[in-house]
């Protein structure tokens, strides 16, 4: 590790702030775009798999 | 005979069973690559002789910025096969895609801004890297817009390819703008043809943070567009028996 210590670490040279925050939107994004297709899908499938059965029971 | 297998991209079902097969390779490779990358560029590369520590927000801003610009080119592509060839993938594949490319504009510009303040003091400055950036955003958020606005599916599938194509303009300007135009944005970090001005334990983490975001990308795609072709093709036989297996594998019936 580059940094002397793990409160370094977090510092960043005074600019802590700055990283850490455009780290956290970034990955914050990045699960949003993950889980939204993956919800979404259970979602759907749910909802088909009821239409399903109550067709077949008519 | 040589294009058969163009046209079989065609086909719904073989490219839902083939994603399937894809999709968990494409995500493992996803986060080996974009944890590495994150961890080395964090933790391990040296610090900026000028900008200090602030420039690790490089790691994400780049990849993001680059991933935004490809798949904008890639939306323009997949315009001119569904104009040109009519095929019906090349739609879903543009609209799955949009948003996507739509929030990686939108991570570039923020990353950007808070990359910007400490460097160059501001947030933002109506620059020409920068305000090409934002009506990237805005093509983005126009081809979401007509999508979902045409009822007719092939009447806004047109009308998303040619805004795809016409936008596609943007891209060369978004490149060169740091070139063309005095501007406070840096110029390019990598060049295919050049060796980087970096030392290796710079660039190798953007390298790995850069291909995990494109895989990333395949990956989240692959999602929209598997969820987006059950949609359409619901009262086909394959994917209602899709439907029965996922549900009773998941949700077992009492």
């Amino acid at each position: 590790m580059i940094f002397s210590s793990i409160s370094d670490f977090v510092d960043m040279g005074h600019h802590g702030l700055f990283v850490w925050s455009a780290y956290g939107i970034c990955f914050l994004v990045l699960s949003i775009n993950v889980a939204a297709p993956i919800l979404a899908r259970k979602r759907y499938l749910q909802q088909e798999a009821r239409r399903l059965r109550r067709e077949t029971e008519k | 005979m040589a294009f058969q297998w163009f046209y079989r991209l065609g086909s719904p079902k073989w490219f839902y069973e083939l994603s399937g097969r894809f999709l968990p390779w494409l995500s493992g490779l996803t986060v080996l690559l974009v944890i590495s990358g994150v961890v080395w560029g964090l933790a391990f590369a040296p610090p900026d002789y000028q900008q200090g520590n602030s420039f690790r927000i490089m790691y994400v801003h780049v990849p993001a910025a680059m991933l935004a610009q490809s798949c904008y080119v890639m939306l323009a592509i997949c315009g001119v096969v569904r104009l040109v060839w009519k095929i019906k993938l090349a739609d879903v594949v543009l609209q799955c895609a949009a948003p996507v490319g739509a929030w990686m504009t939108a991570v570039a510009l923020v990353t950007g801004a808070i990359w910007g303040k400490p460097t160059w003091g501001s947030w933002w400055v109506w620059d020409a890297r920068l305000t090409s950036m934002l009506i990237l955003l805005f093509l983005y958020f126009g081809i979401i817009a007509l999508g979902s606005a045409i009822t007719n599916r092939n009447s806004a599938a047109q009308a998303c390819a040619i805004l795809a194509i016409v936008g596609v303009i943007n891209i060369p300007i978004i490149k060169y703008s740091v070139e063309w135009w005095n501007t406070l944005h840096q110029s390019a970090s990598f060049s295919l043809t050049e060796k980087p001005a970096m030392p290796a334990d710079m660039w190798l983490p953007l390298l790995l943070t850069m291909l995990g975001f494109y895989c990333f990308f395949g990956a989240v795609l692959l999602l929209r567009i598997r969820l987006e072709l059950l949609k359409r093709e619901s009262r086909t036989s394959w994917v209602q028996s899709e439907i029965l297996k996922s549900h009773l594998a998941g949700y077992p019936r009492g």
